[in-house]
């Protein structure tokens, strides 16, 4: 095993010990299932809402729907708490001290973290979706789903869309992750870093809804949110997915190679 | 590169904005050293462990471990190097044992197949399964030995490994680094307990406000030291004048039926001949051993220069 797959490894070990991690994936799961109990015991639906119209034709509409509202807040909390974390933790631990003096480089180290809080991020988005469509499918059934074109595509078909969406849905997402990291790097402040982390995703979905930001609204990283409706027209757009794939990479990359500079120079002194 | 001394600083200073923390320092610990690096709080002792382990950039000079610098050559330059700095800390939602085991995978070589070992050795087998957050300070401590122990170190740094624990810790930690001193480990201990650094080390440095003051064998530390004589005689104003009459013997004074002065060793011999010629008893001749502390004390507080000892 590879330097950087152990200190991963122990990452996600790390991550599976404390209680935040589980906060964030239960709540990514319970999300979808109050979701669907609610629907059941009501008459009325998200109509405003991308297939909103349509949840209670299929559960394979309940997903979709789902990371159209956590796409606000919900899931940028729930990755701005791990990533957040991830390195400040070890700063109020202090325990970045005993890791470095070990025989992993600190670029190895790092690296380990960023693919943890990436790796989570990915866990939640695809628990949603396996529970929001489990729990939809029992409520409604797993029949063929409407796109946004008003077309019907096969169960199956929709079962494949929704696979691309939730992997096109989790970059801007990753791109959080990153912002958190480097937020966790710098102020070695966990606390800090969730919030400021949270802040900023919510800046980027505000600066969508300004009348004015019309020109750059296609490059924040709130709109990559909407990507994967690209999916669900017939044929599909690939527009929005390719744009959200270069935006997504640069909103991941350059936050990720300062705070990696960062990490590398650091002093670890008394914190 | 296998004749580098385990641990070799040059010029090494550390500076927060106006405050230097650590100025200058030139520390060599040479092979089967117990080193005490010894100075008040606040001295400069942790952030010059801190820049050895590579933990902290130096603002200038060099460390070397075995040859090694932990700023050129990363986490390569602590092969063979363990120890902790301001205390040893685990993440505290894991046991003692999946702590060691997270840091055996962070190693290279065989530090999994040792913690049973280390464990047995710094006696925490019973507590392993434990969390650690649940650990008392004397176990964490504990721990942090074994955590070191792990990486089968041929130099171990330890900042400060008694501090907090109560006196049967204390003996006990004591006893396990002279144990491992016996077993041909190279140990560089920072300590503001004299009579610790007494007790465990051969070679000393002794900083203060960031600048090493003494650094040479304890031994010859306190032996340049220990200069004084007292002298009980039933007759101590003759003796007194035999004193002053004697060459290389000097400072005497007498009080309360005694006489003190200063002399080398070969000056005492000619004293004690002169006094028997002179058919003066006398009762006792006592050398005055300046305590480790009275040292400390006259190093760190007083402005005395550097000193340099070949050891």
């Amino acid at each position: 095993m590879s330097a950087v797959a152990k200190v991963y490894r122990w990452e996600v070990a790390k991550l599976l010990a404390q209680k935040r991690t589980y906060l964030g994936l239960g709540s990514a799961m319970l999300v979808p299932l109050v979701f669907v109990i609610v629907l059941v015991l009501q008459t009325g639906g998200p109509n405003d809402v991308p297939l909103g119209r349509y949840i209670r034709d299929t559960g394979l509409a309940v997903p979709f729907v789902v990371l159209f509202f956590m796409s606000i807040w919900g899931f940028p909390l729930i990755t701005a708490l791990v990533a957040g974390d991830i390195v400040a933790a070890e700063s109020h631990n202090a325990t970045l001290k005993t890791i470095l003096t070990r025989s992993r480089e600190r670029g190895e180290v790092f690296a380990g973290k960023v693919l943890a809080s990436f790796s989570y991020t990915l866990v939640v988005v695809v628990a949603m979706g396996i529970v929001g469509l489990v729990a939809g499918s029992i409520a409604w059934g797993f029949h063929p789903l409407t796109s946004l074109s008003g077309t019907k595509v096969s169960a199956a078909h929709g079962l494949g869309l929704l696979a691309a969406s939730l992997g096109i849905y989790v970059l801007p997402l990753v791109g959080i992750a990153a912002f958190g990291l480097l937020l966790s790097t710098i102020t070695r402040n966990s606390a800090a870093s969730v919030v400021g982390t949270l802040m900023w995703a919510l800046l980027m979905q505000l600066l969508g809804v300004l009348p004015g930001t019309e020109a750059i609204r296609p490059y924040l990283l709130g709109t990559q949110f909407e990507a994967w409706h690209g999916f669900l027209r017939v044929p599909a757009d690939w527009t929005p997915v390719i744009r959200a794939l270069w935006v997504c990479a640069l909103y991941i990359a350059l936050p990720i190679v300062v705070a990696y500079l960062v990490f590398l120079r650091r002093d670890v002194a008394a914190e | 590169m296998s004749e580098a001394p385990p641990v070799a600083t040059r010029g090494l200073v550390k500076r927060y904005g106006e405050i230097l923390a650590v100025d200058h320092v030139d520390l060599t610990v040479e092979r089967g050293d117990v080193f005490g690096y010894l100075g008040p709080n606040g001295a400069g002792k942790t952030t010059s462990l801190r820049m050895m382990l590579g933990l902290i950039r130096p603002t200038e000079g060099s460390v070397q471990l075995f040859g090694r610098d932990p700023l050129r050559d990363g986490a390569r330059a602590l092969d063979g190097v363990a120890g902790f700095v301001e205390g040893p800390r685990f993440y505290p939602y894991l046991s003692g044992r999946r702590n060691l085991r997270l840091l055996a995978d962070y190693d290279d070589g065989d530090s999994r197949s040792r913690i049973g070992e280390v464990l047995e050795l710094v006696e925490l087998t019973d507590r392993a399964k434990d969390k650690v957050g649940g650990y008392s300070h004397g176990m964490r401590q504990r721990l942090g030995i074994a955590a070191a122990l792990l990486r089968s170190p041929r130099l171990l740094l330890l900042d400060e490994p008694t501090t907090g624990l109560d006196p049967a810790g204390m003996r006990d930690m004591r006893d396990l680094v002279r144990r491992l001193a016996g077993d041909g480990l190279t140990v560089l201990l920072s300590s503001h307990l004299l009579g610790e650094v007494e007790e465990l080390c051969n070679r000393v440095a002794i900083i203060q406000k960031g600048r090493v003051v003494y650094q040479g064998a304890l031994r010859e530390l306190l032996a340049g030291a220990a200069s004084g004589y007292r002298l009980r005689t039933p007759e101590p104003d003759r003796a007194r004048a035999v004193c002053l009459a004697q060459a290389g013997v000097e400072k005497v004074t007498s009080a309360d039926g005694e006489v003190r002065f200063q002399a080398d060793e070969d000056s005492v011999g000619a004293l004690s001949i002169a006094l028997g010629q002179a058919r003066i008893a006398v009762t006792a001749l006592v050398p005055e051993t300046a305590s480790l502390e009275e040292l400390f004390l006259d190093l760190t507080e007083g402005e005395a220069p550097q000193q340099e000892a070949v050891a």
